[in-house]
């Protein structure tokens, strides 16, 4: 057992940000451990990711191509990573806690035999103690938990998106490249993937929006998210929600913010109608200036917000749209 | 159609944080008082899929809960929300299983019961919200899985089932017997009627222990669990907040606006 894997995420050919993060993470171990960085990429045209990535302070990209493995299919990745763990017996092993990581992390954990921490916020070391420290949030955010897990086998870790800052290139140092063939034998593959729809929302996405302006049940009904989107246009942000919206299907479920739901931490977040729970907090915590905009003057979300405004939406917003159309001309 | 549901009894996930209570140093969460448990949220929308499941195709469902004698309460809840049978779980051993170990007493009782065409859980429990239970399980079980269900239907012999991604959805195709875990997108599941809480009050529910199950007790409880708790603390994140007063909503929404701009952020 020895050095740090990371499973590294592509969209659209580019490299994710939670990979930068995991980045990031994996070289504060590396250091620590004194042991290699590997950060595996599993799908096709995988040439200049992996160009990119080797100059972020990763000792070895191993890229694993093949048409059938760019499929976003997890069963298939599972039995991916169990044969590059095989073969490079890696100690601990890095995911985000996203669409795949959340699931083909703890099946691996169950092959390989490995402890396994979900949705981590903070992650080390403790060299003394040869222990593993993990952290994460408990009770929908309203508590935290740290392990200490034993050294005597491979971690498996899925940690948060946003909860790390994205590694920063590192051109002096120079990671290597490297193919490792993998066969998959289909036979071993039960379920079969017929579809995999993105519902991308015009607008602006939501993961890299530097503003966003998100609805929460305090909005009322799809009509109150009209003028969230007002608002949201004069500022040239991205629209979300909290989960009322999404559950009483106001809005698009692909724009729900929070524990199940998208992870961002823009320089600005307006919320609008929402109480604050935390589990929606879980999920917007991390942005620079928030501003809560709420009737209720005991809502929680104040007590995370650094401007708020106590009252009605509907007489706020229109007032804030005028003014700030006005700032911009 | 004869579906598995396995289910946990939790604190209730909707109390205000406020009520929220902490014994840190015996690194546990403080029941609050007057709010009974309740079943897992994500657990009762698989109770209410393998319903749904059951009233296009038949079959019997079968509820899993590991716990004490309190926990019948959850079992008895899916019970009288549709479901056939419960089976309580108990045993000294099983208290303060992790992740492994749960998983690990659930696959040797489903080991028990022979014939069944899917076994489903929530996506996580909401109270330490880590989603490892389901999938561990359908590996010990060797059985296929899909995660994060929305919903599942049966077509020629296997089930066509989608699964929520953060920005659509997936849909797999599995033979049955599968491991599927289930997502809030379902949607809200059914209350449990007069005469459901009738017939459920009215049903035994037998008892299993380690031995009844074969279970290797040095595969569960607490001293199996490989990662320790170090510590439970309740995070402070608290930010100043400036509130904004204004005589009419517009005089706040301005001085806002140039706040937010003197700060930088637009």
């Amino acid at each position: 057992m020895k050095g740090i894997l990371i499973f590294g995420e592509l969209k659209d050919g580019q490299v994710t940000s939670v990979t930068l993060e995991l980045i990031a993470t994996g070289k504060k171990l590396s250091r620590t451990l004194d042991q290699p960085l590997e950060l595996v990429l599993i799908g096709e045209n995988l040439e200049k990711a992996a160009e990119r990535i080797a100059n972020f302070g990763v000792d070895r990209v191993l890229k694993v191509q093949g048409q059938a493995h760019a499929e976003l299919h997890p069963e298939r990745l599972v039995s991916i990573l169990n044969q590059v763990c095989e073969k490079t017996d890696p100690k601990i092993i890095l995911f985000g806690q996203t669409d795949m990581g959340r699931d083909v992390a703890p099946r691996l954990a169950a092959k390989l035999e490995a402890s396994v921490c979900a949705d981590c916020v903070y992650l080390a070391y403790n060299q003394e103690k040869k222990e593993l420290i993990q952290a994460k949030p408990v009770y929908g955010g309203n508590a935290l938990a740290q392990w200490n897990t034993a050294d005597d086998r491979p971690h498996v870790v899925t940690m948060r998106p946003r909860s790390e800052k994205p590694a920063e290139p590192e051109p002096s140092k120079k990671g290597n490249i490297q193919s490792i063939p993998i066969e998959i034998d289909e036979g071993q593959i039960r379920s079969q993937l017929r579809e995999t729809v993105h519902e991308r929302d015009k607008g602006i996405n939501l993961d890299e929006a530097k503003i966003i302006v998100a609805g929460g049940g305090g909005v009322g009904g799809s009509e109150g998210f009209g003028l969230i989107q007002e608002l949201a246009d004069a500022l040239g942000a991205a629209v979300g929600t909290t989960r009322v919206p999404s559950d009483e299907n106001w809005m698009p479920k692909s724009l729900e913010i929070g524990q199940t739901g998208h992870m961002v931490s823009p320089n600005l977040y307006i919320a609008v109608g929402i109480s604050g729970a935390p589990q929606h907090l879980a999920g917007c915590s991390n942005s620079k200036t928030i501003v809560a905009i709420n009737k209720d003057p005991e809502a929680p979300i104040f007590d995370m917000a650094d401007f708020g405004i106590v009252g009605d939406y509907r007489e706020v917003l229109p007032a804030l749209i005028e003014k700030l159309k006005r700032l911009r001309e | 159609m004869n579906i598995i549901v396995c289910v946990k009894q939790i604190q209730d996930p909707e109390i205000p944080a406020i009520k929220f209570r902490l014994d840190a140093e015996g690194k546990k969460v403080v029941p609050p008082e007057g709010i009974p448990p309740v079943i897992n949220p994500y657990d009762e929308q698989a109770v209410e899929l393998a319903i749904r499941i059951k009233e296009q195709h038949g079959g019997q469902i079968t509820i899993l809960a590991i716990g004490d004698d309190s926990t019948s309460s959850v079992v008895k809840h899916a019970l009288a929300m549709g479901a056939d049978k419960g089976i309580l779980l108990k045993d000294p051993a099983f208290e303060g299983s992790d992740s492994f170990g749960t998983a690990y007493i659930l696959s040797r009782a489903i080991q028990k019961i022979e014939e069944f065409d899917l076994v489903l859980c929530g996506r996580q429990a909401a109270d330490w919200d880590e989603g490892l239970v389901g999938s561990i399980l359908a590996e010990n079980l060797g059985l296929p899985l899909i995660t994060l269900v929305e919903s599942v239907d049966l077509i020629e012999g296997r089930w066509h089932v989608k699964r929520v991604i953060l920005d659509g959805y997936q849909v797999f195709a599995v033979p049955p017997p599968a491991v599927l875990t289930v997502s809030h997108e379902l949607g809200p599941p059914r209350l449990p009627s007069g005469w459901g809480i009738i017939t459920a009050s009215k049903k035994e529910i037998p008892v299993w222990n380690a031995k009844f199950v074969e279970a290797d007790t040095t595969q569960t409880g607490a001293d199996a669990s490989w990662k320790k708790l170090d510590s439970l603390s309740i995070p402070q994140r608290k930010r100043k907040c400036e509130k904004i007063e204004g005589e009419k909503p517009e005089t706040a929404a301005s001085l806002l606006a140039e706040k937010l701009r003197r700060a930088g952020v637009l």
